[in-house]
């Protein structure tokens, strides 16, 4: 398989917060790559740079040093390349599910699910249908016109859920989707991404710092004060 | 989707209640641009209704409206006689406050010639003046129906008929009687008066001694007949013949030395320039006080429901939505909010214009100006909300 196919290619990624004495390694020297519908789980305990990996990779939160590569394109080469369109990128390429759902308060589930349809030139007559079609394929056909504030925290989930899937992203990234839910609403979301991986082969980054939510996990990374170990990609694979 | 109509919808009693509240303002606006151009409607009344296009007034003044000015009511007669003029007509006008019911009854009294023009402009219930004495026409805004008798002077006077809105050049309502029946009022002294002034007359005469009895009665006679006249009036007014023309007309009354003949255009130059200048610039002040309320308001609602919405801001930005989306919610909300106000003030004013105690005339062209000027204020308004929003950082959508 050549560098061309991979969905995520990081190499030596770095960041840095703030500067001289100050200063705080993030993450230091990433290195790995993810190959379209693989599902791989990122643990490690609280403040070891999980989300800043995330959020590097999701072009939230510029790198200091390192290269990312998404679905083929450059875009992280020792800071952002330069005249990138990350917003572009962003709703083009990538999907976002967080802890907190981060529905918009004032737009129902399937309006949630539409706006990321529309930002992305999809008519509102066949965002309207979309956003019906997989809202009822996530269990919800029947919260449709609910505001989030209606929702149960899982039925927000999956809403945000449909929301990261709604442009079929060669990425999606989910810091800590089951934190807020309880174990049996938490699985019932692990077990979606995962169907949603091999469906969609989409490359699915799932941080989380729940050992028991991992199963079926196709890799784990772990990282450790910024420092990432991951297993590579079997032989046959590469 | 529109975003703002969503937020909007979403958070209506809010939207509703700054708009009212807002619309209230603008309202306030509008009255005001309202009343100025009722001052002027008003200040032109009279003149618009009597269609002279010559006002003759004493020499050396500026007219009944802006002093007092008194002509001998005979004038009229030179005055029919100037080549070009058509019609000539005398008019009397006096403001009198009176009690009516316990409290104090403004009005204007207008005394016109009942062959001449000058008297009601139309006649909405009843009848015109048919009769030389105590019969009086009134406007709708003196409030008395017909029949009812008003005591002026030393007579009583009976409405026999109501006209429209014709008020003075301060807004009071104007009441129409004959010209005699004017004079009277405004010049007729009362029989004590008469009495002791024909006494001191006497009483001057004697001291004449060289005064035969006979020149005596003569001159008594005569001084009390001009002590008593009241043939005087306050202006006469003049239209003139199709294609006469007016500068000679009025240069021919000027060379008689004791009047002052005023065009329609110098009389109401008179009316507006020196009688509402004042009151329209302290309207105008008002008006740009409250639109700078109202922007500050506007910005201020704007930047706090910017500020209520970063989170969401920044989601949108972290899905990868165009700068332009949110500028559009936050402009959009900024404008509808603009809108729908003034629609309301608009409302409002429409359902109370005619309960205001001074007239209010809504012109297009003020409307519209206003609506531009708070659609621009609105966009103004909403740079706050918009230099803040670009500034939210998608990260932020990322906490908690
Ligand atoms: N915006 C920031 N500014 C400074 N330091 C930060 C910032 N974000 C995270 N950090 C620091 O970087 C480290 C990694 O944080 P984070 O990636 O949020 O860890 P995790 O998601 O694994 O809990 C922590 O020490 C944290 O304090
Ligand atoms: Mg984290």
């Amino acid at each position: 398989m050549d560098r061309m196919s991979y969905a995520i290619e990081v190499e030596k990624l770095t960041k840095i917060y703030g500067r001289g004495e100050t200063a705080v390694t993030a993450l230091l020297d990433a290195t790995f790559q993810v190959k379209p519908g693989e599902l791989v789980a990122i643990l490690g305990p609280s403040g070891s740079g999980k989300s800043t990996l995330l959020t590097a990779i999701g072009l939230i939160n510029e790198p200091t040093r390192g290269r990312v590569v998404l679905d083929g394109a450059l875009v992280a080469d020792g800071g952002w390349v330069a005249g990138i369109d990350l917003k572009r990128l962003r709703r083009e390429k990538l999907g976002f599910i967080f802890q907190a759902h981060n529905l918009i308060p004032f737009l129902t589930a399937q309006e949630n699910v539409m706006v990321a349809l529309e930002i992305n030139r999809v008519s509102r007559h066949d965002a309207k249908i979309r956003a019906a079609e997989l809202l009822g394929s996530l269990n919800l056909g029947r919260r449709l016109n609910n505001y989030p504030s209606a929702l149960s925290g899982g039925e927000a989930q999956r809403v945000a859920i449909a929301r990261a899937l709604a442009n079929v992203p060669k990425v999606i990234l989910a810091d800590e989707p089951t934190a807020a839910l309880d174990t049996e609403n938490g699985k019932n979301v692990m077990a979606l991404l995962k169907k949603l991986a091999v469906e969609n082969s989409s490359a699915i980054l799932v941080v989380t710092h729940d050992h028991r939510m991992v199963e079926g996990f196709d890799r784990i990374f772990e990282v450790h004060d910024g420092r990432i170990s991951c297993p590579p990609l079997a032989e046959g694979e590469r | 989707m529109n975003l703002a109509v969503r937020d909007i919808r979403y958070h209506l009693g809010r939207f509703i209640l700054t708009s009212v509240g807002l619309g209230l303002l603008l309202g306030v606006v509008m009255s005001m641009g309202g009343i100025y151009r009722g001052l002027f409607a008003d200040a032109l009344a009279v003149l618009n209704h009597t269609r002279a296009d010559i006002w003759v007034v004493q020499q050396d003044t500026n007219g009944p409206f802006a002093e007092n000015s008194r002509i001998p009511e005979d004038i009229k007669y030179r005055i029919k006689g100037v080549p070009g003029v058509a019609q000539a007509s005398p008019l009397s006008f006096e403001t009198l406050q009176l009690e009516r019911g316990g409290r104090p009854f403004r009005f204007f009294l207008i005394g016109y010639d009942l062959n001449g023009f000058g008297g009601p402009p139309v006649i909405t219930a009843g009848r015109n003046i048919r009769q030389k004495h105590y019969e009086l026409v009134a406007a709708k805004g003196m409030n008395m129906a017909l029949g009812e008798k008003l005591h002026l002077g030393l007579h009583d006077y009976t409405v026999v008929g109501i006209t429209g809105k014709v008020v003075s050049s301060s807004g009071d309502p104007a009441a129409y009687v004959s010209l005699s029946d004017a004079q009277d009022i405004q010049f007729k002294k009362d029989n004590d008066a008469i009495r002791s002034d024909r006494a001191r007359i006497d009483a001057n005469l004697s001291r004449i001694q060289t005064l035969s009895p006979t020149q005596t009665k003569f001159l008594r006679q005569n001084v009390a007949a001009i002590a008593e006249s009241t043939h005087t009036v306050n202006t006469v007014v003049a239209r003139l013949a199709p294609g006469a023309d007016l500068s000679q007309v009025k240069e021919r009354i000027n060379r008689w030395n004791h009047f002052r003949p005023l065009s329609e255009e110098e009389q109401s130059r008179i009316l507006t320039k020196g009688m509402i200048e004042k009151a329209r610039m302290q309207l105008g002040l008002f008006r740009i006080i409250l639109l700078v309320i109202s922007a500050v308001i506007i910005s201020l609602i704007i930047y706090t429901s910017t500020l209520d919405k970063i989170r969401v801001i920044a989601t949108l930005k972290l899905i990868g939505s165009p700068n332009r989306v949110i500028v559009g919610m936050i402009l959009q909300q900024s404008l509808l909010m603009g809108v729908i106000a003034y629609a309301i003030g608009y409302l409002l004013l429409l359902m109370t214009y005619d309960k205001f105690p001074r007239r209010i005339v809504l012109e297009p062209f003020d409307l519209r100006l206003l609506l531009a000027i708070v659609i621009v204020i609105c966009i103004l308004a909403s740079f706050v909300g918009i230099r803040k929003a670009l500034k939210v950082e998608p990260a932020e959508a990322l906490g908690g």
